[in-house]
């Protein structure tokens, strides 16, 4: 970790309904380089909204988000360019089912970076390669489990050579003896020095792989620091009875 | 007894003689289905090009018109959304027939080319129904297909080119097959503008005959022989894309 600031979040706020339901208020946030955050709190806090806001997948109705110094939130900047180096992960995988393994890893490479297709593929099969799933690059994602489906969706975003990778509970979906291969690609990636921000139910995964734990409820950052402050000595109340009812 | 059977045997003989073979009469059958095939073929073609647009068109404004950037973009999209509309509206509020003779009349004033007139009357009138197919089949595609396509860095239109179109298509493949069936029978209408189709061409024999049994029930059989094979083979076709799938 250094200290360049890669996404600087500020007075975020989003609304759905019109302004019913308040789902951000004021969030400030820093990511620096390097730097794995992982966001925790009970469903409902907001946790997720604030992860897809930072790729404008969700469009914040408050506040700026400065991505590599650029306020990606100003309407005159054009956000495809800067979700190239954004990798998003989510949920359930949302692998193209219409295409192969190494289809679904070239496309975006091909079409939007201009790579040739060898050259494409040649980095998918080292990304492949690492996460132990070489010999399935010319399988269907239907033919894969679940666990195989999230490292696919890890190193198709990973193709792209992004600065950041967001985790959208990647785990949430799976089986449980799944969640553990999936985490371990993780652990990898943080120990090589990608920047990650990654919103997640794995106390456990936040503890040991986590530089620093944020702790969101009502749509607000309650309490932030190390894992080592927020799991062995919380200051909030809020804090205290989300981590009673998980640990 | 088997007198009257032999005589109603030899009196189907000789209509059906009157017909079809007496002055090569079943060419008007032959002609007639080819002109059936290629009205309908061509009526499918223009409606599938029509269909993609206006549901690119519609689904687009339904997903994004709220989050666009305020300008000209917008201003347009709003624009071709309620032309869309308009077309809908129109081609699925007045009959077939009614559009035809407005196309042959009014449009095609100097064009006695039946084939033409009947594709593109047709296909003008099928592209409202194949929209409607096609905005289906991309609305029936996940969202988190989109968000996977935009993440990667893909704009609105790339996504679904690459991404959310392929899987509509494949989805709507048997529902757009069996608009090929309906439309096959709908061009019966076409020799009401003198476009010398299979029903016409029965028409034909039974103005020159005046047997009205035996032409009729031949051009029926005729249509439902190639309903029962299209309709194979679209049943052929959803099995084998729902294997290919899982």
């Amino acid at each position: 970790m250094n200290d360049k600031v890669l996404i600087h979040v500020e007075g975020l706020q989003k609304e759905f309904a019109k302004g019913e339901v308040k789902a951000l208020q004021n969030v400030d946030a820093d990511i620096h380089q390097g730097e794995v955050v992982v966001v925790i709190g009970p469903s409902g806090s907001g946790k997720s909204t604030f992860l897809r806001c930072l790729n404008l997948l969700e469009l914040p109705t408050g506040g700026s988000i400065y991505f590599n110094d650029v306020d990606i939130t100003d309407k005159s900047v054009d956000i495809n360019l800067h979700r190239r180096k954004m990798g998003m992960v989510f949920q359930h995988f949302n692998l193209f089912p219409h295409m192969t393994i190494l289809g679904n890893m070239t496309l975006a490479p091909i079409k939007l970076l201009g790579k040739s297709k060898a050259e494409a593929e040649e980095k998918a099969m080292e990304l492949l390669t690492r996460v132990g799933l070489a010999d399935r690059a010319n399988a269907y994602p239907s033919q894969l489990s679940g666990g195989q489906k999230q490292r696919i969706a890890i190193v198709r975003a990973l193709c792209m050579e992004p600065d950041v990778m967001l985790f959208d509970e990647p785990t949430s979906a799976l089986d449980p003896e799944m969640v553990g291969e999936v985490l371990e690609v993780m652990k990898e990636l943080a120990h090589e020095g990608m920047t990650m921000v990654v919103v997640t139910h794995e106390m456990g995964f936040a503890r040991e792989v986590g530089d620093r734990v944020i702790f969101m409820a009502d749509g607000m950052i309650v309490e932030e620091g190390t894992p080592e402050e927020i799991f062995t000595a919380p200051k909030q109340a809020r804090t205290k009875e989300f981590l009673a009812k998980v640990l | 007894m088997f007198e009257a059977l032999d005589s109603l045997w030899a009196g189907l003989v000789e209509d059906f003689y009157t017909c079809f073979i007496e002055k090569n009469r079943w060419k008007y059958l032959v002609t007639g289905l080819e002109n059936t095939l290629l009205i309908t073929f061509f009526a499918l073609l223009i409606g599938v090009v029509i269909g993609i647009v206006i549901s690119i068109v519609r689904s687009t404004y339904a997903k994004n018109y709220q989050e666009m950037k305020p300008g000209f973009g917008k201003k347009v999209m709003a624009v071709a959304n309620w032309f869309c509309g308009v077309y809908l509206t129109v081609i699925r509020g007045t009959p077939v027939v009614v559009q035809l003779m407005i196309i042959y009349y009014c449009v095609f004033v100097s064009s006695s080319n039946g084939i033409l007139i009947g594709a593109v009357s047709f296909g003008i009138n099928s592209g409202a129904y194949v929209a409607e197919i096609f905005r289906s089949g991309i609305m029936s595609i996940d969202n988190g297909q989109f968000e996977a396509g935009r993440s990667l860095g893909f704009n609105y239109v790339q996504t679904l080119r690459y991404i959310v179109l392929p899987q509509a298509f494949k989805n709507v493949l048997p529902s757009l097959a069996n608009e090929f069936i309906v439309l096959l029978k709908e061009t019966s209408v076409a020799g009401y503008v003198a476009v010398r189709d299979l029903t016409k061409g029965g028409d034909i024999i039974r103005g020159a005959t005046y047997q009205t049994f035996m032409p009729l029930l031949a051009v029926a059989l005729i249509y439902l022989i190639l309903v029962m094979f299209f309709t194979r083979l679209v049943n052929i076709l959803e099995r084998r894309l729902r294997t290919g799938e899982r």
